[in-house]
Protein backbone atom coordinates (compact mmCIF):
# COMPACT_ATOMS: atom_id res chain seq x y z
CA UNK A 1 0.00 0.00 0.00
CA UNK A 2 3.04 2.47 0.88
CA UNK A 3 4.09 2.66 -3.10
CA UNK A 4 0.12 3.89 -4.03
CA UNK A 5 0.44 6.20 -1.23
CA UNK A 6 3.84 7.09 -2.87
CA UNK A 7 2.23 7.44 -6.46
CA UNK A 8 -1.05 8.71 -5.42
CA UNK A 9 -1.41 11.74 -7.70
CA UNK A 10 -0.75 9.28 -10.36
CA UNK A 11 -3.55 7.05 -9.38
CA UNK A 12 -5.96 10.18 -8.74
CA UNK A 13 -4.87 11.82 -11.79
CA UNK A 14 -5.35 8.98 -14.13
CA UNK A 15 -8.78 8.24 -12.77
CA UNK A 16 -10.56 11.69 -13.24
CA UNK A 17 -8.64 11.85 -16.61
CA UNK A 18 -10.66 8.88 -17.64
CA UNK A 19 -8.33 6.51 -18.12
CA UNK A 20 -10.11 3.26 -19.30
CA UNK A 21 -9.65 -0.33 -18.21
CA UNK A 22 -7.40 1.05 -15.04
CA UNK A 23 -5.56 -1.63 -13.66
CA UNK A 24 -3.49 -0.74 -10.22
CA UNK A 25 -1.44 -3.63 -8.63
CA UNK A 26 1.06 -4.02 -6.75
CA UNK A 27 3.43 -6.84 -6.65
CA UNK A 28 7.03 -7.60 -5.31
CA UNK A 29 7.61 -4.12 -4.59
CA UNK A 30 6.57 -2.73 -7.93
CA UNK A 31 3.69 -0.88 -8.60
CA UNK A 32 2.35 -1.34 -12.26
CA UNK A 33 -0.17 1.06 -13.06
CA UNK A 34 -2.02 0.06 -17.03
CA UNK A 35 -4.83 1.09 -19.15
CA UNK A 36 -5.87 2.82 -21.84
CA UNK A 37 -5.65 6.75 -22.05
CA UNK A 38 -8.44 8.51 -23.96
CA UNK A 39 -5.63 10.79 -25.68
CA UNK A 40 -2.15 11.53 -26.34
CA UNK A 41 -2.53 14.43 -24.03
CA UNK A 42 -3.68 12.38 -20.95
CA UNK A 43 -0.60 9.65 -21.35
CA UNK A 44 1.53 12.82 -21.56
CA UNK A 45 -0.13 14.04 -18.61
CA UNK A 46 0.15 11.05 -16.48
CA UNK A 47 3.87 10.93 -17.10
CA UNK A 48 4.07 14.18 -16.45
CA UNK A 49 3.05 13.30 -12.87
CA UNK A 50 5.34 10.28 -13.30
CA UNK A 51 8.16 12.64 -13.68
CA UNK A 52 7.32 15.45 -10.88
CA UNK A 53 7.56 12.31 -8.05
CA UNK A 54 10.12 10.35 -9.37
CA UNK A 55 12.25 12.56 -11.85
CA UNK A 56 14.85 10.77 -12.67
CA UNK A 57 12.55 7.71 -13.31
CA UNK A 58 15.48 5.75 -11.05
CA UNK A 59 12.59 4.24 -8.08
CA UNK A 60 12.72 1.20 -9.79
CA UNK A 61 9.00 0.54 -8.11
CA UNK A 62 6.89 1.79 -10.70
CA UNK A 63 6.18 -0.13 -14.46
CA UNK A 64 3.34 2.94 -16.18
CA UNK A 65 1.96 1.00 -19.06
CA UNK A 66 -1.50 3.66 -20.28
CA UNK A 67 -1.12 4.10 -24.02
CA UNK A 68 -3.45 6.48 -26.06
CA UNK A 69 -6.42 4.58 -27.06
CA UNK A 70 -6.01 4.17 -31.25
CA UNK A 71 -8.34 2.68 -33.00
CA UNK A 72 -7.63 0.62 -36.22
CA UNK A 73 -8.73 2.40 -39.01
CA UNK A 74 -8.02 5.69 -38.07
CA UNK A 75 -5.60 8.75 -38.21
CA UNK A 76 -2.53 8.55 -35.84
CA UNK A 77 0.39 11.40 -36.02
CA UNK A 78 4.13 10.48 -36.02
CA UNK A 79 6.06 11.88 -32.85
CA UNK A 80 9.65 11.35 -33.59
CA UNK A 81 11.96 13.49 -31.99
CA UNK A 82 12.58 15.00 -35.30
CA UNK A 83 13.51 12.56 -37.61
CA UNK A 84 11.64 10.42 -40.28
CA UNK A 85 9.89 7.07 -38.77
CA UNK A 86 10.49 3.89 -40.28
CA UNK A 87 7.58 1.81 -41.85
CA UNK A 88 8.85 -2.05 -41.89
CA UNK A 89 8.39 -4.72 -44.17
CA UNK A 90 7.84 -7.32 -40.26
CA UNK A 91 7.39 -6.37 -36.58
CA UNK A 92 11.33 -5.31 -35.54
CA UNK A 93 14.39 -2.94 -35.97
CA UNK A 94 16.01 -6.15 -38.17
CA UNK A 95 13.01 -6.01 -40.62
CA UNK A 96 14.22 -4.46 -43.88
CA UNK A 97 12.94 -0.93 -44.31
CA UNK A 98 9.97 -0.28 -46.78
CA UNK A 99 9.13 3.14 -46.33
CA UNK A 100 9.08 6.42 -44.47
CA UNK A 101 6.43 8.77 -42.61
CA UNK A 102 7.76 12.05 -42.49
CA UNK A 103 7.69 14.06 -38.66
CA UNK A 104 4.24 15.21 -36.92
CA UNK A 105 2.78 13.59 -40.59
CA UNK A 106 -0.45 12.18 -40.44
CA UNK A 107 -1.04 8.40 -41.21
CA UNK A 108 -3.42 5.53 -41.27
CA UNK A 109 -3.25 2.35 -38.45
CA UNK A 110 -4.65 -0.51 -40.01
CA UNK A 111 -3.79 -2.78 -37.04
CA UNK A 112 -2.85 -3.34 -33.79
CA UNK A 113 -2.13 -7.24 -32.92
CA UNK A 114 1.36 -6.77 -32.26
CA UNK A 115 0.98 -4.21 -29.71
CA UNK A 116 4.98 -2.80 -30.04
CA UNK A 117 4.78 -2.41 -33.94
CA UNK A 118 1.28 -1.59 -35.66
CA UNK A 119 0.38 -1.92 -39.02
CA UNK A 120 0.13 1.64 -40.78
CA UNK A 121 -0.16 2.99 -44.90
CA UNK A 122 1.26 5.88 -45.53
CA UNK A 123 -0.79 8.47 -47.77
CA UNK A 124 1.69 7.38 -50.59
CA UNK A 125 -0.14 4.10 -50.29
CA UNK A 126 3.23 2.08 -48.66
CA UNK A 127 2.24 -0.17 -45.89
CA UNK A 128 4.52 -1.85 -43.24
CA UNK A 129 5.21 -2.05 -39.51
CA UNK A 130 6.30 0.86 -37.39
CA UNK A 131 6.95 1.29 -33.93
CA UNK A 132 4.08 1.68 -32.01
CA UNK A 133 5.54 4.54 -29.53
CA UNK A 134 6.62 6.73 -32.28
CA UNK A 135 2.44 6.79 -32.94
CA UNK A 136 0.12 8.57 -31.26
CA UNK A 137 -4.04 8.80 -32.13
CA UNK A 138 -4.70 11.89 -33.76
CA UNK A 139 -7.77 13.60 -31.43
CA UNK A 140 -11.18 13.88 -33.08
CA UNK B 1 -63.23 -15.86 57.58
CA UNK B 2 -62.99 -12.79 55.67
CA UNK B 3 -59.41 -12.65 55.83
CA UNK B 4 -59.05 -16.40 54.46
CA UNK B 5 -61.31 -15.58 51.66
CA UNK B 6 -59.50 -12.17 50.84
CA UNK B 7 -56.31 -14.91 50.83
CA UNK B 8 -57.90 -17.21 48.54
CA UNK B 9 -58.70 -14.38 45.73
CA UNK B 10 -55.41 -12.56 46.49
CA UNK B 11 -53.87 -16.17 45.41
CA UNK B 12 -56.15 -16.65 42.82
CA UNK B 13 -55.48 -13.14 40.93
CA UNK B 14 -51.18 -13.95 41.43
CA UNK B 15 -52.68 -17.54 39.95
CA UNK B 16 -53.87 -15.78 36.78
CA UNK B 17 -51.46 -13.48 36.59
CA UNK B 18 -48.43 -15.96 36.41
CA UNK B 19 -50.61 -17.99 33.62
CA UNK B 20 -51.75 -15.00 31.63
CA UNK B 21 -47.71 -13.86 31.63
CA UNK B 22 -46.27 -17.62 30.79
CA UNK B 23 -47.92 -17.69 27.11
CA UNK B 24 -46.95 -14.42 26.47
CA UNK B 25 -43.04 -14.62 27.02
CA UNK B 26 -43.76 -18.12 25.18
CA UNK B 27 -45.48 -16.11 22.09
CA UNK B 28 -42.15 -14.04 21.94
CA UNK B 29 -39.12 -15.29 20.41
CA UNK B 30 -36.02 -14.88 22.15
CA UNK B 31 -32.64 -13.69 20.76
CA UNK B 32 -31.26 -17.03 20.45
CA UNK B 33 -33.84 -18.60 18.78
CA UNK B 34 -34.02 -15.85 16.34
CA UNK B 35 -29.91 -16.11 15.83
CA UNK B 36 -29.87 -19.65 15.36
CA UNK B 37 -33.02 -19.38 12.54
CA UNK B 38 -31.22 -16.77 10.70
CA UNK B 39 -27.87 -18.37 10.50
CA UNK B 40 -29.66 -21.69 8.82
CA UNK B 41 -31.21 -19.40 6.44
CA UNK B 42 -27.48 -17.68 5.56
CA UNK B 43 -26.53 -21.35 5.37
CA UNK B 44 -28.93 -22.00 2.77
CA UNK B 45 -27.08 -19.73 0.16
CA UNK B 46 -22.93 -20.74 -0.20
CA UNK B 47 -22.53 -17.39 -1.42
CA UNK B 48 -23.45 -15.67 2.26
CA UNK B 49 -21.00 -18.15 4.37
CA UNK B 50 -19.13 -15.20 5.27
CA UNK B 51 -21.85 -13.19 6.93
CA UNK B 52 -22.38 -12.94 10.63
CA UNK B 53 -25.29 -12.12 12.30
CA UNK B 54 -26.17 -10.97 15.60
CA UNK B 55 -29.32 -10.28 17.46
CA UNK B 56 -30.13 -8.07 20.02
CA UNK B 57 -33.90 -7.23 21.06
CA UNK B 58 -35.70 -8.62 17.93
CA UNK B 59 -33.21 -6.06 15.37
CA UNK B 60 -30.46 -8.77 13.49
CA UNK B 61 -27.10 -6.84 12.75
CA UNK B 62 -25.25 -8.42 9.89
CA UNK B 63 -21.63 -8.23 9.13
CA UNK B 64 -18.94 -9.88 7.22
CA UNK B 65 -17.72 -9.37 3.96
CA UNK B 66 -19.85 -10.78 0.21
CA UNK B 67 -18.77 -10.83 -3.20
CA UNK B 68 -20.96 -7.89 -4.57
CA UNK B 69 -24.41 -6.03 -4.07
CA UNK B 70 -27.10 -8.07 -4.79
CA UNK B 71 -25.51 -10.84 -2.60
CA UNK B 72 -25.72 -8.52 0.07
CA UNK B 73 -28.75 -7.19 -0.82
CA UNK B 74 -30.14 -11.23 -0.71
CA UNK B 75 -28.55 -11.55 2.56
CA UNK B 76 -30.72 -9.22 4.10
CA UNK B 77 -33.58 -10.12 2.27
CA UNK B 78 -33.46 -13.71 3.54
CA UNK B 79 -33.22 -12.28 7.22
CA UNK B 80 -35.98 -9.94 7.31
CA UNK B 81 -38.75 -12.22 6.63
CA UNK B 82 -37.21 -14.02 9.51
CA UNK B 83 -39.75 -14.27 12.70
CA UNK B 84 -39.06 -12.58 15.37
CA UNK B 85 -36.88 -10.15 13.63
CA UNK B 86 -38.05 -6.55 13.83
CA UNK B 87 -35.35 -5.22 11.85
CA UNK B 88 -32.36 -5.81 9.95
CA UNK B 89 -28.88 -3.59 10.22
CA UNK B 90 -26.99 -4.18 7.35
CA UNK B 91 -23.16 -3.70 7.52
CA UNK B 92 -22.32 -6.77 5.13
CA UNK B 93 -19.12 -5.14 3.26
CA UNK B 94 -18.55 -6.05 -0.47
CA UNK B 95 -15.08 -7.59 -0.93
CA UNK B 96 -12.39 -6.14 -3.43
CA UNK B 97 -12.52 -7.87 -6.80
CA UNK B 98 -9.58 -10.66 -6.78
CA UNK B 99 -7.10 -8.94 -9.31
CA UNK B 100 -5.25 -10.70 -11.76
CA UNK B 101 -1.22 -11.40 -11.26
CA UNK B 102 0.67 -8.98 -13.59
CA UNK B 103 2.19 -10.54 -16.80
CA UNK B 104 5.66 -10.30 -17.05
CA UNK B 105 6.93 -10.64 -20.59
CA UNK B 106 9.64 -13.71 -21.12
CA UNK B 107 12.98 -12.84 -21.37
CA UNK B 108 13.71 -13.45 -25.12
CA UNK B 109 10.90 -11.37 -26.97
CA UNK B 110 11.68 -8.53 -24.09
CA UNK B 111 15.16 -8.73 -24.49
CA UNK B 112 14.32 -8.16 -28.57
CA UNK B 113 12.08 -5.34 -27.96
CA UNK B 114 14.49 -3.70 -25.71
CA UNK B 115 16.73 -3.73 -28.04
CA UNK B 116 14.13 -1.77 -30.76
CA UNK B 117 13.42 0.16 -27.80
CA UNK B 118 16.79 1.49 -27.33
CA UNK B 119 18.18 1.41 -30.90
CA UNK B 120 17.25 5.65 -31.10
CA UNK B 121 19.32 6.17 -27.90
CA UNK B 122 22.85 5.16 -28.73
CA UNK B 123 24.37 6.37 -25.33
CA UNK B 124 22.08 3.43 -23.32
CA UNK B 125 22.84 -0.17 -23.07
CA UNK B 126 20.00 -2.28 -21.93
CA UNK B 127 20.89 -6.12 -19.81
CA UNK B 128 17.06 -8.45 -19.47
CA UNK B 129 17.13 -10.82 -16.58
CA UNK B 130 14.31 -12.49 -15.24
CA UNK B 131 12.03 -9.83 -16.30
CA UNK B 132 14.34 -7.06 -15.15
CA UNK B 133 15.38 -4.31 -17.65
CA UNK B 134 18.49 -2.66 -16.46
CA UNK B 135 19.82 0.81 -17.76
CA UNK B 136 23.42 1.68 -18.20
CA UNK B 137 25.20 4.11 -19.93
CA UNK B 138 23.70 7.70 -20.53
CA UNK B 139 21.21 9.70 -21.65
CA UNK B 140 20.21 13.69 -22.56
CA UNK B 141 17.65 14.42 -19.82
CA UNK B 142 14.96 15.38 -22.28
CA UNK B 143 14.97 11.94 -24.15
CA UNK B 144 14.80 10.19 -20.62
CA UNK B 145 11.15 10.20 -20.71
CA UNK B 146 10.49 9.03 -24.35
CA UNK B 147 12.99 6.19 -23.15
CA UNK B 148 11.17 5.72 -20.51
CA UNK B 149 7.40 5.33 -21.96
CA UNK B 150 8.89 2.89 -24.64
CA UNK B 151 10.35 0.42 -21.80
CA UNK B 152 7.16 1.28 -19.44
CA UNK B 153 4.86 -0.07 -22.23
CA UNK B 154 7.44 -3.94 -22.56
CA UNK B 155 5.38 -5.21 -19.61
CA UNK B 156 9.01 -5.78 -18.10
CA UNK B 157 8.51 -7.14 -14.15
CA UNK B 158 11.42 -3.54 -12.89
CA UNK B 159 13.11 -1.44 -14.71
CA UNK B 160 16.25 -0.82 -12.90
CA UNK B 161 17.81 3.11 -14.66
CA UNK B 162 21.20 3.45 -13.37
CA UNK B 163 21.78 6.05 -16.53
CA UNK B 164 24.09 8.86 -16.39
CA UNK B 165 21.75 12.10 -17.22
CA UNK B 166 23.17 14.76 -18.91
Amino acid sequence: MALQEKYKQLIDTAKTAGVSNLQVREQDGVLYIDGEAPSGAVKDQLWDVYGKIDPNFTGGDLILNVDAKAVEGSKVRVITQSSNLNIRKGPGTDQPIVGKAAHHEIITLLSKSNPQWWLVRTNEGEEGYSYAQYLEPVEG
Amino acid sequence: MKQKLVKALLLFAVIALISSIIPACKSKTSDSDIKTSTETALRGNPDLSGVRVDVNEGVATLSGEVKDEATRAAAESAVTTIKGVKSVTNNISIAPLPQAPVEVTADDPLRTSVNDAIKDHPGVTASVNDGVITLTGEIKRADLPTLMQKLNALKPKKIENQLTIK
